[in-house]
C-alpha cells in the first residue's frame, strides 16, 4: 500500500463525470477528501488522498489522465513559503497534523511537511508573515 | 579590570576584537570563568526580531513641477500623515488600507498596510503615491498620482517611537470564545498560548539596567547602521524584578532610526494580525560593550533565569485589571508546553528567535570586519521611571 497526494483541477467540460467514484470502485483506492469544488458548469477543483498498491495507483492515473484534468502529483493545495517564514512558530499550534512543526530546536527553525498537510487552512489565518497561501 | 569605548573601538578597527553572540558567550563564560572572560572579551551581540507596531518612516518625495503642498497623502492607498512640510510625509506601521473593511466582518484580514508599505519600499517595489492639495500661490497643484520605489526619494528614514520592549506579556484566553490580539490567535479555555520576547538573545534583557544602552548608543536597524535616539514611549524602568535586576515584564524600550535605504528586505517585514490589524516586524541588533565584568555577567543570561507574566486576554488586558495568571521562564515557554491552572497549555512564539539568533550573528561579523564601531551613550535611559494611567475627566456627562 502507498498513500499520494494529488490535485486535480477541473475545466467546465468534465465537472459532471463521477471520477472518484472510479477511482474506488475500478482501481480499490482509499480516497480521503480534503478539498473540493466541483459544480456542473463550472470549473473546479479535488484535492484528494489516495492509497492503495502501487499497481492500481499507477493505472488509475492512466485512468485520469484520460479526461481533460490538470493532475498535479503531491501537494499542491497550501503552499508554505521558506522566504516569507520568519520562524516565528505562530503556526505550530494552530496546525493539527504537525505538518507545521519546530524543525530544529536549537536553531528554532519550522518546517513544512507536505505530506503531512490535511489543508485545513488553520496557517492562513494564524501566520502573520503570510507565508502560508491556498492554491485555491 | 574595566575597559573604555575607546580601547574596544580600537580592537574592532584594527580587526582584533574578539565579539560574541548573547548565545555563545553563556558557555563561554561558563568555561573561562567571569574574571578571564571579560579580559578576553569585547563585545556581545543581542538581537530581537519580532512585531513592533509603534514603528514608521519619515519620506520626502522631492518636488514636482509645479509644486505641490501635499495635505493628504495615500501610498498604496494606505494614508500617510502629512501634517508636516510640503513633501514630508510619515508612514505609520499599524495604518490600514483605505477601504478596508477592518472587523465590520469579524474578524478581519488586513492583509495590506502600512507595515506592508514599509517592506515594499525596502524591498525596492514600485508604489503608488496620491496627494491631494488645497493649492497655494507658492504651492499651486492640487493633486498628484504617480508611482515612484526607495530610490526616487530624497529621504527614507525610519523612525520608531517604540522598539525593542525588554521583556513581554505572555498571553491566554480563559474565555469560553476564541480571541483575536496583537499576540495572534487565542483559542478558548487556554488552549494556546503566545509569547513574543528573544529571551536570552533580546538586547534589554543582557543589559537590563540599562548601563551601556542608552540614547545615543549604535544599533543595527534591519541591516542599516541606526541608532537609540531616545527612551522608547512607555519605557517604564519602575516594575519587579527578579534577583537578577531582570524585570517580569514590559519595562524598558527604545526608540530607535536609521536610513530605510541601507536596510535588507529581509528583517522589514509587514504583518497581518487576523481580527486585530496590521504592522511590522523588525530585526534589531545591539552591541554591548564589555566594560568590566559585571557586564558581562548580564549577559550571561538564560532563558531560564528570565521570567514572563501570563496575562488573560479576554478579560484582565483590556480591562486593566492588573492580575497576573502566572509567570514562566522563557526556557519553560520554549519548551512549547506549560502547565497553567492545572491544565497543559502549548506554547508558541510571536517573536522568531531563529531570525534574532541570526542577527546577532551578521551583527558579529561586521563588528569583527570592523565595520561596525560602537557609540558611547549621550544620555542614560531613566532607571526610575513609572508609567501614567489616562484618566478620563472633563463635564459630566
Amino acid at each position: 500500500m502507498i498513500t499520494k497526494k494529488i490535485y486535480l483541477y477541473f475545466p467546465k467540460s468534465e465537472t459532471e463525470k463521477p471520477i472518484v467514484y472510479h477511482l474506488v470502485k475500478d482501481f480499490d483506492l482509499v480516497v480521503n477528501i480534503f478539498r473540493a469544488k466541483v459544480t456542473p458548469e463550472e470549473e473546479g477543483y479535488l484535492s484528494l488522498e489516495v492509497s492503495g498498491t502501487s499497481d492500481n495507483i499507477e493505472r488509475a492515473f492512466a485512468f485520469l489522465k484520460g479526461f481533460d484534468v490538470i493532475i498535479h502529483a503531491g501537494n499542491k493545495g497550501v503552499h508554505w513559503d521558506a522566504d516569507r517564514c520568519a520562524h516565528c512558530g505562530a503556526c505550530v499550534v494552530h496546525c493539527p497534523t504537525q505538518a507545521l512543526h519546530l524543525a530544529d530546536r536549537a536553531t528554532r527553525t519550522i518546517g513544512f511537511c507536505e505530506d503531512n498537510c490535511v489543508e485545513c487552512l488553520a496557517c492562513i489565518a494564524a501566520c502573520p508573515f503570510g507565508a502560508c497561501s491556498s492554491a485555491f | 579590570m574595566t575597559k573604555t569605548y575607546a580601547e574596544i573601538n580600537e580592537k574592532i578597527a584594527s580587526g582584533k576584537a574578539v565579539v560574541l553572540t548573547a548565545e555563545e558567550v553563556i558557555d563561554y563564560v561558563d568555561r573561562r570563568g567571569l574574571e578571564a572572560a571579560a579580559k578576553e572579551v569585547d563585545v556581545v551581540t543581542t538581537a530581537t526580531f519580532g512585531p513592533m507596531c509603534s514603528s514608521g518612516c519619515f519620506l520626502n518625495f522631492g518636488h514636482s513641477k509645479p509644486k505641490m503642498r501635499i495635505s493628504e497623502a495615500w501610498i498604496n492607498d494606505v494614508l500617510a500623515y502629512s501634517g508636516i512640510a510640503a513633501v514630508d510625509v510619515y508612514m505609520g506601521a499599524t495604518q490600514l488600507r483605505h477601504n478596508d473593511p477592518a472587523n465590520m466582518y469579524h474578524p478581519g484580514e488586513f492583509r495590506y498596510g502600512g507595515g506592508h508599505v514599509i517592506e515594499d519600499l525596502v524591498a525596492g517595489r514600485k508604489l503608488q503615491l496620491f496627494g491631494l492639495s488645497y493649492g497655494t500661490d507658492d504651492y499651486p497643484r492640487r493633486e498628484i498620482r504617480t508611482m515612484f520605489d526607495i530610490n526616487d526619494l530624497n529621504q527614507a528614514i525610519m523612525v520608531n517611537p517604540r522598539n525593542c520592549y525588554q521583556n513581554y506579556n505572555v498571553a491566554v484566553n480563559v474565555s469560553d470564545k476564541r480571541i483575536y490580539t496583537y499576540l495572534g490567535i487565542l483559542r478558548a479555555k487556554m488552549r494556546n498560548m503566545t509569547y513574543c520576547s528573544a529571551g536570552q538573545l533580546a538586547p534589554l534583557l543582557n543589559d537590563p539596567l540599562y548601563e551601556t544602552i542608552g540614547v545615543g548608543t549604535s544599533v543595527w536597524l534591519a541591516g542599516a547602521r541606526g541608532l537609540v535616539y531616545a527612551q522608547g514611549t512607555q519605557h517604564c524602568s519602575l516594575v519587579e524584578r527578579t534577583d537578577n535586576d531582570v524585570p517580569v515584564e514590559g519595562a524598558g524600550t527604545l526608540a530607535l532610526t536609521a536610513n530605510m535605504k541601507e536596510m535588507l528586505p529581509e528583517f522589514v517585514r509587514g504583518v497581518s494580525f487576523k481580527g486585530y490589524g496590521v504592522s511590522l516586524a523588525l530585526g534589531v541588533g545591539v552591541p554591548i560593550p564589555i566594560l568590566n565584568p559585571d557586564i558581562l555577567r548580564r549577559t550571561t543570561v538564560r532563558d531560564r533565569d528570565i521570567q514572563a507574566s501570563v496575562i488573560d486576554y479576554s478579560t484582565d488586558y483590556p480591562q486593566k485589571t492588573g492580575k497576573v495568571l502566572a509567570r514562566f521562564t522563557y526556557e519553560q515557554l520554549r519548551s512549547g508546553e506549560v502547565e497553567l491552572l492545572g491544565k497543559k497549555v502549548p506554547v508558541t512564539s510571536l517573536s522568531s528567535y531563529h531570525k534574532a539568533l541570526k542577527i546577532c550573528n551578521l551583527l558579529k561579523a561586521e563588528i569583527e570586519a570592523g565595520r561596525f564601531l560602537l557609540s558611547e551613550p549621550s544620555q542614560r535611559l531613566p532607571l526610575e521611571q513609572g508609567m501614567q494611567s489616562l484618566n478620563i475627566t472633563g463635564p459630566a456627562r
